[in-house]
C-alpha cells in the first residue's frame, strides 16, 4: 500500500494546522494553541490506554463515567476536609478498583467488554452522583488549579502541564506497544485470541492489566479535569467515551483488534482537537462540528476496508488474467 | 475464585498496599480545604468610569447561552442582538449543544481569539467558566453574566431577571387581589432545598404578615420536586386535604403547569385561583380555557435587551461595574448598578389573556 492510514491521518493533521494558520486569525497564537491542546488533555490521556485495549480487541465504554467518578470523589473528599495529597491516591485507587471490576467481569465471568462496560458506564456515573449529588465543589486552591488551567504553560513553550504529561505518557505507551513483548502480545491477542493463548501468552492476565490501566488513567483524568475547570461535578466528562473511541478509531486502530499504531491514535486525538478549535474559531455551529467528527469517523472505519477490498479485487483480477 | 490465581492475588495485594499508603498519607499533613488560601481578586474595578462617554460604534458582542437551541435563551439572545443594531454594534450567539459544566469554556477561548468587545454569558457552572473569563477581562474584553451568574470575580456585571423579594411579594399581592384577600392558600414549590424557591417563599411569608392579608392563611407548602407527575399528585393531595382552598401559588414553571393540568380537568376549575411563575407556551391553553387567569415571569426579551446595552456601556467606558454607577438602556430607561455588580431588570411581567399571544417561549 502506498500510504498507511496512520501516516495519512498525520498528514491530514499537518494540512489542517497549515490551513488554520493561513486562514484563521488567532489560531496560531501561543495562547490559542495552548488552549486547543489543553482542551483535549483528558481525552488524550484516556486515549492512550484505550489504544492498547482496542489493539487487544477490547473496548472500555466506562472511561468517561470513571472520569466523572474521579471528579466527584475529588470534590466530595475535598469538601469533607481531606488533604489533596491524600485524595489523589484514593481517587487513583478507585480507578484501579473500577478497572479491576471491568477486567474481572470480562476475563473471569467471560462477558464481552462492550456489554460489561455499558453496564459499568451507568454504574460509575451513578456512584459519582451518589458521591456528590448534583452539587459542584469549587473551592480548590489556586496552587493546584493553576497546575492544570489553560493559561499556565511550561516556561518558553505553549505546552500546558497536562499536555506535557500526556507527551511523556504517550512516549512510554508507544514504547510499550511497539518495542516490548507485552506490546506484541496485545497485537497477537487482538488478531487471534485463541492462537495467542496457545502460543503461551497470558491472555486473561494481560486483559485484566489493560482494564486496570484504563481505569487508573480515567480516574487520573478526572482529577486533571476537576483542577482544569476548578469544578468537581458528577456529570463532568459526560459523553467523553465517544470522543476517546472516535479519536482512537480515526487514528487507524482497527476496532476488531490487532492493527494500528500509537502514532496514529495520537494523530487522531490531535486532529479532532485541532479541528474542533478551528471550526469554533470560524463560528461553525456545534451541530456541524458533530457532523464533521462523525463523517471523519465513518471515513476512518470505512476507508481502510474499501482500500482492502479494492486491492483484493485487483489481485484477483491479476490472478484471473494470468494464462 | 478470583484470589486462587496469582494475578488476582497480586492485584488485591497491590490495592491493599496502595490503600494503606493512602491512609498513611492522610495522617500526614497536606493541603486541605481549611488550610488552603482563599483569595478573591476583584476584577474590573480598576478602570475609571466616564458617564458622559457616548456608546462606541461597531462594538462586537457575543452571547454565550447555557446551550444553543434552547428556546428561552434564543429569545433573550436574539433581543440582545437586535438591541446591538440600535447603537451601531453587531451581536452573535455561539454556544455548546449541551449544558454541561465545561462545555462553554472552549467558546470563551474562541471569543478571546476573535477579539470581541464583550462576552455575555449565562453560566452553566459559576466556576468552570472562570479561568477563561478572567483571561478575557485581562485582555480588556468586558464580561456580563445574565440569567445565571458566574462567580463574582469572573464578570463585571450580572443582569438579574428580577429580585427575589419582588418575585415573592408580587405573587402574594396578585393572588390576594384575585381572591379578595380572603381564604386559605397553599404553595406548590419545587424541591425542599431549592435555594431560589425557598428565598421566594420566605418573602411570600413575610408579605403575608401585613395587616391586609389577615384573612388569608397559608395552610401548606407542598413539594412537587419539579417533576410533572409528582406536582400533579401534590395538587390533587392539596385539594383533598383542603377542599375549601381558595388559591395556590406555584413559583416553578413545572409545578404551575402540572397544577393547571389537574385543575382544568377537575371540579375545582374556576373555583381555585392558581398563580405563580410559568412560561406562556406552557400555560397558554390553561389561560384560554379559564383555568388560570394570570401568572408571571420576567420578560426574556427585555433581559437580552438590557444585557446588550449594559455590555455596550461597559465597552464604551460609561461604566466599570462599580456599585452606584448609572447607564441608559435604550427604551428601557436608566439602570443603576447594585451591590456586587448586579443589575436587576425589574418587576416580573404578568401574562394574561390579553397579552399572552404576543409571547412565544
Amino acid at each position: 500500500m502506498a500510504l498507511r492510514w496512520d501516516t495519512a491521518v498525520g498528514a491530514l493533521l499537518v494540512a489542517v494546522v497549515v490551513a488554520g494558520l493561513g486562514t484563521t486569525d488567532g489560531f496560531g497564537s501561543g495562547e490559542n494553541l495552548a488552549f486547543a491542546f489543553n482542551d483535549i488533555a483528558e481525552v488524550a490521556l484516556i486515549a492512550l490506554p484505550m489504544t492498547l485495549l482496542v489493539v487487544a480487541g477490547q473496548v472500555d465504554l466506562s472511561v468517561a463515567s470513571m472520569l466523572g467518578l474521579g471528579s466527584a470523589l475529588t470534590g466530595a473528599l475535598w469538601d469533607a476536609g481531606w488533604a489533596f495529597e491524600t485524595i489523589v491516591p484514593v481517587v487513583l485507587l478507585a480507578g484501579v478498583a473500577g478497572g479491576l471490576l471491568n477486567g474481572w467481569l470480562v476475563t473471569r465471568v467471560g462477558l464481552p467488554s462492550l456489554a460489561v462496560t455499558i453496564g459499568t458506564l451507568a454504574l460509575y456515573r451513578g456512584l459519582a452522583s451518589v458521591a456528590l449529588g448534583s452539587d459542584a465543589v469549587t473551592d480548590f486552591p489556586r496552587t493546584y488549579t493553576d497546575w492544570a488551567v489553560d493559561t499556565t504553560t511550561v516556561p518558553g513553550t505553549f505546552l500546558t502541564y497536562p499536555v506535557l504529561l500526556f507527551i511523556v505518557l504517550a512516549v512510554i505507551t508507544a514504547i510499550v506497544l511497539h518495542a516490548t513483548g507485552l506490546g506484541r502480545s496485545l497485537f497477537a491477542i487482538g488478531a487471534q485470541e485463541e492462537a495467542a493463548y496457545f502460543a503461551g501468552i497470558r491472555v486473561k492476565r494481560i486483559k485484566l492489566l489493560l482494564f486496570v490501566t484504563t481505569g487508573l488513567f480515567s480516574a487520573f483524568a478526572g482529577i486533571v479535569f476537576t483542577l482544569r475547570y476548578g469544578s468537581a461535578r458528577a456529570d463532568n466528562g459526560l459523553g467523553f467515551e465517544m470522543l476517546v473511541i472516535a479519536s482512537v478509531l480515526l487514528g487507524g486502530i482497527d476496532f476488531d483488534g490487532g492493527k494500528g499504531t500509537l502514532f496514529g491514535a495520537v494523530a487522531g486525538v490531535l486532529l479532532i482537537g485541532v479541528l474542533k478549535n478551528l471550526l469554533t474559531l470560524n463560528d461553525i455551529a456545534n451541530e456541524v462540528q458533530v457532523i464533521v467528527t462523525g463523517l471523519l469517523l465513518v471515513a476512518s472505519v470505512l476507508t481502510p476496508r474499501v482500500i482492502a477490498a479494492v486491492v483484493e479485487r485487483r489481485h484477483r483480477r491479476a490472478a484471473d488474467a494470468r494464462p | 475464585m478470583m484470589l486462587r490465581n496469582a494475578a488476582g492475588r497480586r492485584a488485591v495485594a497491590t490495592a491493599a498496599t496502595a490503600l494503606s499508603l493512602a491512609l498513611a498519607l492522610s495522617a500526614c499533613s497536606g493541603t486541605t480545604k481549611d488550610s488552603s488560601d482563599k483569595e478573591s481578586t476583584k476584577a474590573g474595578a480598576t478602570a475609571k468610569a466616564d458617564p458622559g462617554a457616548a456608546l462606541k460604534k461597531g462594538l462586537k458582542l457575543a452571547f454565550l447561552p447555557k446551550q444553543i437551541n434552547n428556546p428561552y435563551e434564543k429569545i433573550v439572545d436574539d433581543a440582545g442582538i437586535e438591541a446591538a443594531k440600535e447603537y451601531g454594534g453587531t451581536g452573535k450567539e455561539v454556544g455548546p449543544s449541551d449544558a454541561s459544566a465545561s462545555s462553554q469554556v472552549s467558546y470563551i477561548n474562541t471569543l478571546i481569539q476573535q477579539r470581541q468587545d464583550a462576552i455575555l454569558v449565562a453560566a452553566n457552572d459559576p466556576n468552570a467558566v472562570c479561568g477563561p473569563l478572567k483571561q478575557a477581562m485581562k485582555k480588556n474584553i468586558k464580561v456580563v453574566a445574565y440569567d445565571s451568574d458566574t462567580a463574582k470575580e469572573c464578570r463585571q456585571l450580572f443582569i438579574n431577571q428580577a429580585s427575589s423579594e419582588e418575585i415573592g411579594r408580587s405573587l402574594v399581592q396578585h393572588l390576594g387581589e384575585q381572591i379578595g384577600y380572603q381564604g386559605r392558600i397553599a404553595i406548590l414549590s419545587a424541591t425542599q432545598n431549592a435555594t431560589n424557591q425557598n428565598t421566594w417563599i420566605e418573602f411570600m411569608k413575610d408579605e403575608l404578615k401585613l395587616p391586609k392579608y389577615k384573612d388569608m392563611k397559608l395552610v401548606k407548602v407542598a413539594y412537587g420536586d419539579d417533576a410533572d407527575q409528582k406536582s400533579f399528585q401534590q395538587t390533587q393531595g392539596l385539594m383533598q386535604a383542603y377542599p375549601d382552598l381558595k388559591g395556590i401559588i406555584s413559583p416553578t414553571t413545572v409545578g404551575i403547569a402540572a397544577a393547571a393540568r389537574y385543575l382544568s380537568d377537575s371540579s375545582y376549575k374556576g373555583k381555585v385561583v392558581l398563580n405563580g411563575l410559568g412560561t406562556p407556551n406552557q400555560m397558554r391553553k390553561y389561560v384560554k380555557d379559564d383555568t388560570v387567569e394570570q401568572f408571571s415571569l420576567w420578560n426574556p426579551e427585555e433581559l437580552g435587551y438590557l444585557g446588550s446595552y449594559a455590555a455596550a456601556a461597559l465597552a464604551s467606558g460609561q461604566i466599570t461595574g462599580a456599585q452606584g454607577e448609572k447607564f441608559k438602556a435604550g427604551k428601557l430607561g436608566e439602570y443603576t448598578i447594585g451591590k456586587d455588580g448586579e443589575v436587576i431588570l425589574g418587576k416580573p411581567t404578568v401574562f394574561d389573556k390579553k397579552n399572552i399571544d404576543t409571547f412565544d417561549f
